[in-house]
């Protein structure tokens, strides 16, 4: 296609954001809903990690309270990028992505929706993991201290995840690029998370904790703000 | 219509970065003094700083260009940008490499996860990453825009990688900064070690500014061959 400077039609009105948004959040949730075919690839997937993890650690009973945070990151973050892929993937079907480029409203509106869309079937995934972990390896995570760091770490991952995804899909090797251009950057989230996962399942004092949800949030805010603002320059056509 | 630099100064630039680089060797071996706990090995430090310093210059300078050629879309910017990463890859795998010989004696470890060497390597990572990126990608124009844009990336998360790392106990030695020499290794600088030292940084930042000139004129060269190539194959 010629190359043409982004055209963001409309001015970016915050109402028209948010409406945009939550408009592709309800395409890809309302897609979802009839295949299930992305929660129940994310889900086995999950499953099978955690049980690789079974054998490749020694998870006996002291071990596993120290490991826990790790596996439970590491298991999110592996399946977290099954979600990622997928979810641009799907618009590259059908010409979807050429509509949604097309769409008279700021470009960064359809990052906002396609981010929240895979932050809520990230979420989803973890509301199902975590009470399996719990059973199999009879660890308590029904915490809310840990409830809040998975959800601040999950909105990290995905907001820098989904505009790296929109990236590694226009590439020749696609799927492939997403884990290794994502997880060097991600770091700071996931070293904050398991740190702070590990705070809370280990009951330390919360001034032992807070250094890490800080950080924790500091890094949600950055990397949403820049991967909101970086997104447009993706997406040119 | 891609400009090119005259050659004089490149020349010249190249011509200082060798005369730095003989005098910061003179001066390593002959000028700064033994060490007195560490001993010879210690003289490492002067290219490894250095290096690492290099290393972490360069991904500032290709994140630099990243967002002026995201602005400007001149094409200059995006050469300056992978020369700065390749360039800086190296300088990084120096610093690791001889860092870790350094280590071996001094530590009795040729790795430990402290935070300045994580980071690092998490630089070197996200540096390979930019360069897979470019590989898969065709289109000149979309390799530029999808490289600046990770390199944006990059730099906004490599130093909070640093940031967070640093709350877990570090064994590097601090000999620059807060005067506490509290890890193992750590070695107070004599006026002699601070010169040599100053020096060689001065040499390899030289020798960084000469490679990259050199580079970024190897691939102008390259951006006006494909110009060409496109232009013939398109009649």
């Amino acid at each position: 296609m010629v190359e043409t400077p982004p055209a963001p039609g409309r001015p970016a009105a915050p109402g028209n954001i948010f409406r945009c948004a939550w408009a592709v959040v309800g395409k890809d949730l309302a897609a979802e809903w009839r295949s299930k075919e992305l929660l129940g690839a994310m889900l086995v997937f999950a499953l099978l990690v955690i049980l690789v993890f079974n054998f490749a650690l020694e998870l006996d009973l002291p071990v596993r309270q120290a490991v826990t945070p790790g596996v439970l990151w590491v298991t999110f973050a592996f399946a977290g990028t099954l979600g990622l892929n997928r979810s641009w993937a799907v618009e590259r079907e059908g010409g979807a992505w050429e509509g949604l480029l097309l769409a008279p409203v700021d470009r960064s509106a359809v990052y906002l929706g396609k981010a929240l869309g895979s932050f809520l079937f990230m979420v989803i995934l973890e509301a199902l993991v975590l009470p399996i972990y719990s059973a199999l390896y009879t660890v308590d995570l029904f915490q809310p201290g840990l409830l809040i760091v998975v959800l601040l770490g999950s909105i990290g991952y995905i907001s820098l995840g989904t505009l790296l995804a929109a990236l590694a899909i226009q590439t020749r090797t696609r799927d492939v690029l997403l884990p290794i251009l994502l997880f060097p950057v991600v770091l700071p989230v996931l070293i904050s998370a398991v740190n702070a996962s590990a705070g809370f399942l280990s009951a330390a004092p919360m001034d032992q904790i807070w250094p890490w949800l800080n950080l924790l949030i500091a890094c949600d805010v950055i990397f949403t703000s820049a991967a909101y603002l970086l997104f447009e320059y993706v997406v040119e056509e | 219509m891609i400009r090119e630099k005259e050659s004089a100064g490149r020349l010249a630039l190249a011509g200082a970065a060798a005369l730095l680089l003989v005098a910061a060797l003179g001066m390593v071996f002959g000028y700064a003094p033994r060490e007195a706990v560490m001993g010879d090995v210690q003289r490492i430090f002067y290219f490894h700083v250095s290096s690492a310093w290099v290393g972490m210059l360069s991904f500032v300078v290709a994140a630099v260009s990243g967002g002026l050629y995201l602005s400007r879309r001149e094409r200059y910017w995006d050469m300056v940008e992978i020369s700065a990463v390749e360039i800086g890859i190296v300088f990084g795998l120096i610093a690791i490499l001889s860092g870790s010989i350094w280590a071996r004696p001094v530590w009795n470890t040729w790795w430990t996860w402290d935070p300045r060497l994580v980071t690092t390597s998490v630089m070197e990572l996200v540096y390979a990453a930019y360069l897979l990126l470019r590989q898969g990608l065709e289109d000149p124009e979309r390799r530029a825009r999808f490289g600046a844009v990770y390199s944006i990336v990059g730099v906004l998360t490599v130093p909070i990688t640093f940031l967070s790392i640093r709350f877990l106990r570090s064994i590097h030695p601090v000999v620059i900064g807060s005067g506490v020499v509290g890890a193992l290794g750590g070695f107070a600088m004599t006026s002699k070690m601070l010169e040599t030292f100053l020096v060689s940084l001065l040499a390899f930042t030289v020798l960084y500014a000469a490679l990259l000139v050199y580079r970024v004129r190897l691939a102008l060269r390259g951006g006006r061959l494909e110009e060409r190539r496109s232009a013939l194959f398109s009649e």
